[in-house]
């Protein structure tokens, strides 16, 4: 409120001191990090400069994002948007069933913990004999990896529903699939968005890694390949354009939830 | 005509934990009864079982004669807790209007109620803000502006301005006096506080407690239209509120 009655110059003035505060240390971390690597002379190690100037000769130039931007991230992104979103849809489903029949608790939560605990490799030996080394392993994998914190998370949220809200639902002959639909998804929300936010991140960790495997494109093969021919400026930059990639999904997503969510008090 | 018929009721949660015990009484049509007792009499467990929320162990809750199992239709609740009775992700409009969809109302007639039991509390034009940017008192008259468009038989209200504060407190009091006068709702309104029992009844009844069970009954000798100031000085108000006090005073 208060932001909005400021004069606007104050305003601005905030704001790039906000901006400052923010992109000031990692300015300085890329600086240090330039010298050290011209100090250093490794050629592990190729200055942030050279790595940067590699990325936008890789990826995006001629007018903004070349072929093989479309080539080495577009099936990347895809697989794990699609991954992640099948994952997220199964979670949601799944733990609002097990949310709302109380009495399967006892039997649902112990699998799905042991399931959440497993680390996502050891399955990939299993994927690759049932779906093959396709995208459908590919897929199969990153799906596997995001449905259980959503599911619990989903779970959580509908066991921890204010009971006021479901007397107050039933005091008004509300229906329970209206009920269901009104109340209880909307309450359980903000925790469905927090589990697919933790998911989010884990989708592209498993796309890079299901990408090493028996892949012929995306980013994770771009990775694996540069690594064994010794390009290790490619290495670098193909880690440059994952974390870019990454910290763009994050922020799109949190302008979603934001948006979904702007309705509640903070 | 008796609006709502509450015989021989009884709660217990588990063995040898009576919350209520054998309560009967009556609510005529048009009528506000106010159900006064000292904490821990019950009052909140007795209005859930009339509301059907929690099962009575025994006895029975008739409305307009009809015997009720489960939530009886025709009624509407004000709860106390209006912070978690109002739906924080509906806009106020919405949260009026959202138990009128279940009733399969046209549109038009949804929201000629909203927009007139918004006006009742004196909350026209809040339709577009949510309940948690309004304050205490005015979440309150959205919970009563819900349960107006419900136009309940019965209206239950729960201890409704207990968390309100005193200046709020009366507005609401005088609210639910109007709107009891203006819709001829029938209301039964539960309560600690022995003034508000006695200012807002037509007749009330005295709960004791352990376990909570009727006390007494009487009619409040008070003009329909109140104040605040003139009411609570007119020897008749002294003298009830007196009468109700003891009463208390023994049930604890």
């Amino acid at each position: 409120m208060s932001a909005a009655h400021a004069p606007a110059g104050r305003r601005a003035g905030g704001l790039a001191q906000g901006l400052l505060a923010r992109l000031g240390p990692v300015v300085l971390a890329v600086l240090l990090w330039q010298w050290a690597a011209l100090a250093a002379g490794s050629p592990f190690f190729p200055p942030p400069g050279r790595i940067a100037g590699r990325v936008a000769e890789l990826w995006f130039s001629e007018p903004l994002l070349t072929e093989r931007f479309w080539q080495d991230a577009g099936p990347s992104v895809l697989r794990a948007l699609t991954g992640w979103l099948a994952g997220a849809a199964l979670g949601v489903v799944v733990g609002l069933a097990a949310g709302l029949w109380k009495a399967a608790a006892g039997y649902v939560d112990p699998p799905v913990n042991f399931l959440r605990s497993l680390p996502k490799p050891a399955i990939v030996p299993v994927f690759l004999l049932v779906f093959g080394s396709g995208d459908l392993m590919r897929i199969g994998l990153i799906t596997f990896g995001c449905v259980w914190p959503v599911l619990l998370n989903t779970m959580q949220g509908v066991r921890s529903v204010d009971p006021m809200y479901l007397e107050t639902a039933r005091a008004f002959h509300i229906p329970p699939r209206t009920q269901l639909l009104r109340v209880v998804i909307p309450a359980a929300l903000p925790k469905i968005f927090a589990g697919m936010r933790v998911t989010l991140s884990l989708s592209l960790i498993l796309m890079v890694l299901s990408e090493w495997l028996l892949a012929d494109h995306g980013l994770g093969h771009f990775l694996i390949t540069a690594q064994r021919t010794f390009e290790i400026l490619d290495v670098w930059a193909a880690i440059v354009l994952l974390g870019l990639l990454g910290y763009l999904l994050n922020v799109l997503f949190l302008a979603a939830e934001r948006r979904v969510l702007r309705s509640r008090p903070s | 005509m008796t609006a709502l018929q509450v015989s021989n009721l009884s709660k217990s949660y588990g063995e040898g934990n009576p919350a209520l015990h054998n309560l009967s009484f009556e609510v005529r049509e048009g009528e506000l009864l106010s159900i006064v007792g000292p904490s821990g009499c019950g009052k909140t467990t007795l209005l859930k079982c009339v509301a059907g929320l929690v099962p009575a162990t025994r006895g029975e809750v008739r409305v307009h004669g009809e015997e009720v199992s489960g939530v009886p239709e025709g009624l509407a609740v004000v709860f106390q807790d209006y912070g978690r009775s109002l739906f924080p992700w509906m806009k106020v409009g919405q949260n009026v209007e959202f138990p009128l969809e279940t009733l399969r109302l046209p549109k038009a007639e949804r929201q000629e109620r909203v927009e007139r039991s918004l006006a009742a509390v004196g909350l026209e034009g809040k339709h577009e803000r949510y309940p948690w940017q309004l304050s205490g008192g005015m979440q309150q008259r959205v919970a009563i502006a819900r349960a107006l468009a419900y136009r309940p038989k019965v209206l239950l209200m729960d201890e409704p301005f207990a968390s309100v504060d005193a200046q709020t407190r009366s507005g609401l009091e005088d609210l639910t006096r109007r709107v009891h006068l203006e819709f001829g709702m029938t209301i039964l309104f539960v309560t600690h506080d022995i003034d508000e029992s006695v200012y807002l009844a037509d007749r009330l009844v005295v709960l004791r407690r352990s376990p909570g069970s009727v006390l007494a009954e009487l009619v409040i000798e008070l003009p329909r239209v109140r104040d605040q100031i003139v009411t609570k000085s007119l020897p008749a108000f002294v003298r009830q509120r007196s009468v109700v006090a003891q009463h208390i005073k023994d049930a604890s």
